[in-house]
């Protein structure tokens, strides 16, 4: 996480410079952001604005539509548990309790031991793997809710190891 | 280079391949692949192999179609036909090593098996004559598990970029429209719009600068056939995107693909950064004069952004919600610019109809559904996967001879077609076609190819819930009547489901469903009561369980309910965080 703003903001600056696609626009910036420091913080809806020569509140504008935004950095790791049709006939409510239960949430949200962000997913695209999950981008099909909790329970003890 | 110069090239390499001394290891990694864990194979497979210090070459290829036996890997020995494996795990890829590669015999890995003109691998069965890949006519999926999305002189070598060279070298953009007219083919995205017709309505519009667009934002849960077929395949939608500029006049493509969704955006940049590389993008394409160019554009999460006007809102970089029209977007689309949008497979099926002819396309399929369907296959039956099968099968044929029939102990209860805005069938609809018109009669689409079956476990309330708060969640929230309704009837289905049903509910859902009707600016609001009309047409007895008995049929809605809160806009007590100077 960046230690000051004036980092923060450079990397900002950078992510928004580096992008490879042709065409850069309000919500091109905004994806290269998330996707380089993991969420967009106020500095990053003012630097968009200003190079996207528009107003913050357009940029927010952006950003609060598409519900992948998050604007507060993301714990280590990332879940998310997929609640689309197939996946909820193949017993995906079943996981998404488990999961809520062992990370102690009740909605989409950030555990407070700083290790998971949770999110709903509507589809992840493998339907015919039903149910699926994805832990850090990484796909895991035809799961069980305990199978979910062992992922879960692995990465946890592989980061209390190395600290 | 010229595309006979290319083509030789391409041969040369693939003929190498197939007859390399080392053996060939083909993984299949499509998201089907990847969600049953094909990348841990491949890092287990590549560690055993050099290990033991065996030569191989691994190839990363697409989905065959059989995503219930994935990850799917086949070795392909020199002289020797393909060898398939189904299952394999990092638990039992080293049996397999051990046995093909270093005993050459198989004992107890599981097979599935052979591929080619070589002969059968031992006693293994002709994988042409499982049902799965025997009811299988590929056209837009024709290389998919075959050959590697990120090798365009495998495309060339397999037939690949000859139809656009016929259609430069031979064709008028309008003998080019013609064919694809002729031909029958109808947009896969869901309207089943005639594809040619929708092609020439951009042909006067004025340039230089117009635009074909792409939508691969499938955000349909149960639809999988768009990233399907840029993840094992992206050359054959690049040469369809090529194909509809020459034939339109275009002077750009967009390809739009959903952030995050990687393997297909992964791939399709790939194969442009090739396709640049060997000048079959970019100016004076083989020499004929003509233009193009095709970038990638990610939109965030929206369904809506699915819609072709709020598609270009998003490929802008706005929130995706959509346009009023007219003006429509042959007139003015993408910034203003005269601008055509096809869905991926539409567009992937226009190299074989340019290559074989609009004859041989509509002597595929039935009645005026032309060609193949590509039904993505998911729910409650053996054998779920990608199937690409002529247009005319029955609804028995997917579930019994694809699927391999329901799960053990269970019977066909129920059929979710066309994605979240489409329809339930019930279990006396198995003798419908795969037909748009013979499935839009009955109440169900087709729509963009997902087919979720449901078993005798499966309660109609539940899922009619779970299809209504999707679409609750994806409302875009631009007009009234989809945003206030939407959340209107999630309320009333909720109630229901937690047998809290007030009397006269189901009427009210008909007068909210009749107002989205008539009121609704896309789709999106206009087909929103849709899931909910067909469920109580077919499921009449299990609504009226709940609300007369407060009884559940399978018990489903005495579970916790856990869906997201309507989050659109998101995060609304932030904005006053935002400094605003």
């Amino acid at each position: 996480m960046p230690a000051d703003n004036d980092t923060l903001r450079k990397q900002i600056i950078e992510a928004i410079a580096s992008q490879h696609r042709p065409t850069v626009t309000v919500l091109s910036s905004l994806l290269a952001i998330q996707d380089s420091i993991g969420f967009i913080p106020d500095e990053a809806i003012e630097e968009v604005a200003v190079q996207q020569n528009t107003t913050v509140n357009a940029v927010f504008g952006v950003a609060s539509f598409y519900p992948n935004f998050r604007f507060t950095p993301p714990n280590k790791h990332s879940i998310e548990v997929c609640w689309g049709p197939t996946c909820h006939l193949e017993g995906s409510s079943n996981i998404l309790q488990a999961v809520l239960n062992y990370l102690e949430l009740k909605e989409e949200g950030d555990t407070e031991d700083g290790e998971f962000s949770f999110r709903f997913n509507t589809c992840l695209g493998a339907c015919s793997q039903a149910p699926v999950i994805s832990v850090n981008h990484e796909l895991f099909g035809k799961i069980s809710p305990d199978e979910s909790i062992n992922i879960l329970n692995k990465i946890k003890s592989s980061d209390q190891h190395h600290k | 280079m010229n595309f006979e110069e290319l083509k030789n090239q391409a041969d040369e390499k693939w003929n190498q391949l197939n007859d390399s001394p080392t053996p060939v290891i083909r993984v299949g990694t499509a998201m089907c692949g990847h969600a049953s864990g094909a990348f841990r194979v491949i890092q287990s497979l590549r560690n055993l192999l050099s290990e033991k210090k065996i030569d191989a070459i691994i190839e990363e290829v697409g989905c065959i179609g059989l995503c219930y036996a994935e990850p799917l890997i086949d070795i392909k020995k020199q002289g020797q036909s393909r060898l398939f494996f189904n299952n394999v795990s990092v638990n039992n890829i080293e049996q397999i090593v051990e046995e093909y590669l270093v005993n050459n015999e198989i004992k107890n890995a599981s097979t599935l098996g052979y591929l080619g003109e070589e002969g059968a691998v031992f006693n293994e069965p002709d994988l042409n004559t499982l049902p799965g890949i025997a009811l299988q006519e590929r056209i837009a999926l024709r290389n998919a598990g075959h050959t590697a999305p990120g090798d365009i002189f495998q495309y060339i070598a397999n037939g690949g970029y000859s139809g656009l060279n016929k259609a430069l070298s031979t064709m008028e953009p309008s003998d080019v429209i013609e064919e694809v007219k002729n031909s029958g083919l109808r947009g896969r995205g869901g309207a089943a719009f005639p594809t040619g017709i929708k092609w020439s309505f951009l042909v006067g519009s004025p340039g230089p600068t117009k635009y074909i667009l792409c939508n691969c934002e499938e955000g349909d849960p149960g639809a999988f056939n768009d990233k399907g077929i840029l993840e094992s395949d992206p050359h054959t939608l690049l040469e369809g995107l090529l194909i509809a500029g020459y034939a339109t006049g275009a002077s750009n493509g967009i390809v739009f693909i959903r952030h995050g969704h990687d393997g297909p955006i992964n791939r399709t940049e790939e194969a442009i950064k090739q396709a640049k590389e060997l000048g079959i993008l970019g100016k004076d394409i083989f020499g004929s004069g003509f233009d193009f160019d095709i970038e990638v554009s990610l939109t965030g999460e929206s369904y809506v952004a699915g819609e072709e006007t709020a598609l270009m809102e998003a490929v802008e970089g706005k929130r995706s919600m959509p346009r009023y029209r007219p003006p429509f977007p042959a007139a003015f689309g993408v910034w203003g610019k005269p601008s055509n949008i096809n869905n991926v497979k539409s567009l992937s099926y226009a190299p074989e109809i340019v290559s074989k002819g609009a004859d041989w396309f509509s002597s595929i399929g039935v009645n005026k559904s032309t060609g193949t369907a590509i039904v993505c296959l998911s729910g409650d039956v053996n054998q779920p996967g990608l199937y690409e099968v002529p247009m005319g099968l029955t609804l028995k044929q997917v579930i019994n001879d694809l699927g391999g029939g329901m799960k053990k102990n269970q019977t066909l209860k129920l059929l979710q077609t066309g994605g979240p805005l489409g329809g339930v069938l019930g279990p006396d609809s198995t003798d419908i076609h795969i037909d748009f018109d013979e499935m839009r009669a009955a109440g169900a689409i087709f729509g963009s190819g997902g087919i979720i079956v449901g078993s005798n476990k499966v309660c109609a309330v539940d899922l009619t819930r779970i299809l209504v708060a999707f679409c609750q969640f994806e409302s875009c929230g631009k007009c009234f009547p989809c945003r206030l309704g939407m959340e209107h009837l999630l309320e009333i289905v909720e109630r229901i489901s937690n047998f809290e049903s007030q009397p006269g509910d189901m009427d009210l859902m008909k007068s909210v469903g009749g107002t989205m009707e008539s009121g609704s600016l896309c789709g999106h609001g206009q087909l929103g009561f849709g899931p909910i009309r067909s469920a109580i047409t077919h499921f009449e007895e299990d609504f009226r369980l709940h609300i007369e008995e407060g009884i559940c049929p399978t018990g489903s809605c005495n579970n916790p309910k856990i869906v997201p809160k309507n989050t659109r806009p998101y995060a609304q007590d932030f904005v006053a965080g935002v400094k605003n100077d």
